[in-house]
């Protein structure tokens, strides 16, 4: 069961906690990789650990044309695009009274817009290949909201219901299109959170304790398997029972 | 020109999955082929690289029977 061996997948994001995870499980499970984020040496040393069948295409998010650089040289370099995990996501929190049009605009363009371009770049073999998967890192937030993260919720939301859109065009190319939304995980991203945040959030999820990094990747290898190929436009939720929807 | 023709008669075919004596240059992708609005976009892309020139949007929309895509090839091919 969800065996990627001759598949390929492009993974962006993946100099951060949970992006190496992603890539570090599809890799075990034979997928070759292309690891692209913006720290070139991030990547390279994840690279290194992973060995063979793994490449390095360092790219921005908030650049269309590095966006479609990235695309060519992802399937230059592996031959073909089976699977694209988008991961890349920044935050800029900021209660709304306060948030700067820069501080809005931002998130929207990195982690929204910059992941509508590299899909679009990147389905065109996916569509003459009859086959592809799409994997957009959404996150709790997009569906329960979070104060002082009115821009990342609408960014993460927007992928949700893009994803739903692509889902529909493409189901006939044998292409899915899907989300995972984690929940709190321990993350960099999450580090930054003090104590008494940390101890507010575990109040809310059932399981007692953040997710790790590996919890997700999991969902992401279930859903580039051969074996989910009937679930499209679906987003998984991955958040201990923090929220049931 | 015949040669145009033929080329794109084959890759509609190809496409389509449809019989040759179908592609007449009057039938209609959508209407008298049976293509669904992705494959219209799919055959604009396999023309786009069959012939080696870009198909704007614009023009894409103006492309519906089989004679429209040859003529618009033959206007614009580099060979």
């Amino acid at each position: 069961m969800f065996d990627l061996g001759g598949k390929t997948a492009l993974v962006t994001g993946a100099s951060g906690g949970i992006g190496g995870a992603i890539a570090r499980a599809l890799h075990r499970q034979g997928a070759t990789v292309t690891l692209s984020g913006t720290r070139a040496d991030a990547l390279e040393q994840l690279r290194g650990s992973l060995g063979e069948r793994a490449h390095v295409v360092a790219a921005r998010m908030d650049d269309p044309a590095d966006i479609d650089r990235l695309a060519k040289e992802a399937e230059a370099a592996m031959g073909k695009l089976d699977i694209l995990v988008n991961n890349a996501g920044i935050t800029r929190d900021n209660l709304s009274m306060r948030m700067k049009d820069e501080e809005w605009e931002k998130v929207l363009q990195v982690n929204l817009t910059g992941t509508f371009r590299l899909i679009r770049a990147a389905i065109r073999g996916m569509m003459r290949r009859r086959h592809g998967r799409v994997i957009n890192i959404t996150s709790i937030v997009g569906v329960t909201g979070n104060p002082g993260q009115a821009n990342y919720a609408a960014a993460k939301a927007g992928l949700i219901g893009m994803s739903k859109s692509l889902a529909q065009e493409f189901a006939s190319r044998a292409i899915t299109v899907n989300c995972v939304a984690p929940g709190f995980i321990a993350t960099p991203m999450t580090d930054v959170l003090t104590d008494d945040q940390k101890k507010a959030i575990l109040g809310r999820v059932p399981a007692e304790r953040l997710g790790t990094p590996e919890e997700i990747a999991a969902g992401v290898v279930y859903l580039a398997s051969d074996e989910a190929s009937y679930v499209t436009g679906q987003t998984l939720h991955i958040n201990g029972g923090m929220a049931m929807i | 020109m015949s040669d145009i023709a033929e080329r794109v008669k084959k890759i509609v075919v190809e496409h389509l999955g449809v019989e040759a004596a179908q592609v007449k240059e009057d039938a209609k992708f959508i209407d008298d082929l049976g293509a669904d609005s992705l494959d219209t976009v799919e055959l604009v892309m396999a023309f786009e690289e069959e012939f080696s020139i870009e198909i704007p949007d614009d023009a894409a929309e103006k492309i519906q029977t089989v004679g429209d895509a040859i003529n618009f090839i033959n206007a614009n091919a580099k060979s």
